[in-house]
């Protein structure tokens, strides 16, 4: 409630809204509301919440998708051929920028991008939707931190995996190399990084927020941000609910995965 | 039938390299291996046994070391030396190996059959349903009970002396003229390692391949072996047919192997203590310009200390050792040891 708000006019509202019961009668009153679907308005466009929320899910998804799938491509290829070039000057360099780019906030990144590439060299928007040019900064700010983690982790996983007995015995077998990288290799190395991929997926939400807001994307994350500002509370509530949904869905199918890709594991 | 050389060995050096250091791990070692028969190399660990195995099949990792020498020669080509894809259709088809540890060899994530499948799709272009009947085949042949399911198990299903059966079979798939086993029976116990050799005697009676076997155990060598060299410190100190080296060893310290052997019987009845070979391997990073079994040998002589002894050899049975002529002749009769 803005605090200029005439005190008769509170009152009024406060009754309205329940704020006058105690904390535990109006948590219960929400949790029987979400029960019947009803997740409540927002405050001021009086508008169902998730119909506002909906609304702006699939521009964040367009945004987060192509950026997920790049940082995989990026981490998955960079931390092989790395591991596969040991103590070489790629290894070395991509070491370095992963921890750099691992430290560096998403907000930064955005922001060095937009001075770079927008304002210094004037090639590509600064902000907003559009056209496909549009995609590029954003997209690739998401992707950056993400995928510096993965490349990370697959070198660490593949340099494990590469110093195997197996990795030895497949060579033995006078299988192509690519075939023992891939298919003995990577297949073993890919089990950690897929539990820390389901983990990233938050930071992925996280990012797009933080994105979505430095490049006035017109998405979900900036929605919720934009609910925070305003104390929109009804629309703040069911986007921490849907982003928490979203990270648990993401965990579970990296179970399941998990499961599938390691026999071992489906035993238990 | 007469034999003919299927491999030799001519001059192999294999050196790692850590710490900054030079660890001659495989120095000067030449041997060949006849068609179909069982040679074995012996020796404590750390002796280059292992690595030997490794340098013939070019197989040493590059972020450890390298073979900095000598020839592989095989159907008169240098494994060393052709290119990597010549090697590969040699590795697993003409030649093919057996680790030591059957559980860290086999890839934990791909099934048994797939991983004899994929051997036999590679070298012998089979479809997959081909492969896949050979593959059940292999399994029955090394005595897998239920091959069908087996075929689907991982190698964290099997017992030990199954996964060493699998990988038996996964070597023999291509029908190679020579397999190369590294202590293939060190991880499993007593009955299953002497069904094992068992199994691998009889494959061999049946595909007239020839095999590498590497031991420390001398009681396998004396069951398996019909020729046997002996390694120390990276080299061949002694050589020779089966009973040329269990009933007149020259070199002091397969004599002291020897010795070191349990024996069922003692002669006099009475229970003879295991004497263990004294000392421990010197460090292979730096080693002195004598002979390296000096600091261990009962017999070693000033001379041992600054003259490295040459490989002498005498009707096809070969000595590293100045001075095995006198110890031998001093021992008088050799110690009933088979």
């Amino acid at each position: 409630m803005p605090p200029e708000m005439p005190e008769a006019q509170r009152i009024e509202l406060r009754a309205k809204l329940g704020l006058n019961d105690d904390i535990a009668t109006q948590y219960l009153r929400y949790g029987e509301a979400l029960l019947r679907g009803d997740f409540g308005q927002s405050f001021f466009s009086k508008r169902p919440v998730v119909e506002l929320f909906m609304e702006r899910v699939p521009n964040t998804l367009l945004l987060t998708v192509p950026a997920f799938v790049l940082s995989v491509a990026i981490g998955l290829c960079g931390g092989l051929w790395a591991a596969l070039r040991h103590n070489s000057l790629f290894d070395r360099s991509l070491t370095t920028a992963t921890v750099v780019m691992q430290a560096i906030p998403n907000f930064v990144v955005g922001i060095a991008t937009i001075l770079i590439f927008s304002l210094s060299l004037r090639l590509l928007p600064s902000g907003g939707m559009g056209t496909w040019k549009h995609f590029i900064l954003p997209v690739i700010t998401l992707a950056l931190a993400t995928c510096a983690n993965t490349a990370h982790l697959v070198r660490t996983c593949m340099l494990e995996v590469l110093a195997q007995d197996y990795m030895r015995y497949a060579r033995s077998k006078g299988l192509s190399p690519a075939v023992v990288v891939l298919k003995h290799g990577l297949r073993n190395a890919i089990l950690p990084v897929l539990t820390i991929m389901g983990l990233q997926f938050g930071g992925l939400v996280a990012g797009a927020v933080v994105t979505e807001s430095v490049f006035a994307w017109p998405g979900a994350g900036r929605l919720v941000i934009d609910a925070v500002m305003k104390r929109d509370f009804a629309l703040l509530q069911f986007g921490i609910l849907v982003f928490s949904a979203a990270i648990i869905f993401a965990n579970l199918l990296v179970d399941v995965a998990y499961g599938l890709l390691d026999p071992r594991i489906r035993e238990r | 039938m007469k034999q003919s050389e299927l491999l030799r060995v001519e001059n192999l050096r294999t050196y790692f390299y850590s710490q900054g250091r030079t660890v001659r791990a495989v120095e000067d070692v030449s041997f060949s291996v006849q068609q179909g028969s069982t040679v074995c190399l012996v020796g404590e660990s750390g002796s280059g046994k292992s690595a030997t195995a490794f340098s013939i099949l070019n197989l040493i990792p590059k972020s450890m070391g390298r073979v900095v020498a000598g020839k592989v020669l095989y159907g008169g080509e240098d494994l060393l030396r052709i290119s990597q894809r010549r090697q590969r259709t040699i590795l697993g088809n003409e030649i093919a190996m057996i680790f030591q540890e059957p559980a860290a060899a086999l890839n934990p994530v791909c099934t048994v059959g797939e991983q004899i499948a994929e051997v036999l799709r590679t070298h012998k272009q089979c479809s997959a349903r081909e492969a896949r009947r050979q593959a059940k085949a292999m399994l029955d042949r090394v005595g897998i009970p239920d091959a069908q399911r087996r075929l689907d198990d991982y190698p964290h299903q099997l017992s030990g002396g199954m996964r060493q059966r699998a990988m038996i079979a996964i070597a023999l798939s291509c029908r190679p003229k020579l397999l190369i086993a590294d202590e293939p029976t060190t991880a499993l116990d007593a009955t299953v390692q002497s069904q094992i050799l068992g199994l691998l005697h009889e494959l061999q009676a049946d595909t007239g391949m020839a095999l590498l076997f590497i031991t420390h155990d001398l009681s396998v060598v004396a069951e398996i072996a019909d020729r046997v060299l002996v390694m120390y410190a990276g080299r061949i100190v002694e050589e020779g047919d089966v009973m040329q080296i269990f009933d007149d060893p020259w070199m002091p310290y397969t004599r002291g192997l020897l010795k070191a052997r349990p024996g069922l019987h003692s002669g006099d009845g009475s229970s003879r203590r295991l004497s263990a070979v004294p000392g421990d391997p010197p460090d292979l990073a730096n080693l002195s310009i004598g002979c390296s079994f000096r600091p261990r040998c009962c017999h070693a002589a000033a001379d041992c200390a600054y003259r490295p002894p040459d490989l002498e050899t005498v009707r096809g049975h070969s000595v590293r050792c100045m001075h095995w002529r006198q110890i031998v002749e001093a021992a008088g009769e050799p110690e009933a040891v088979l």
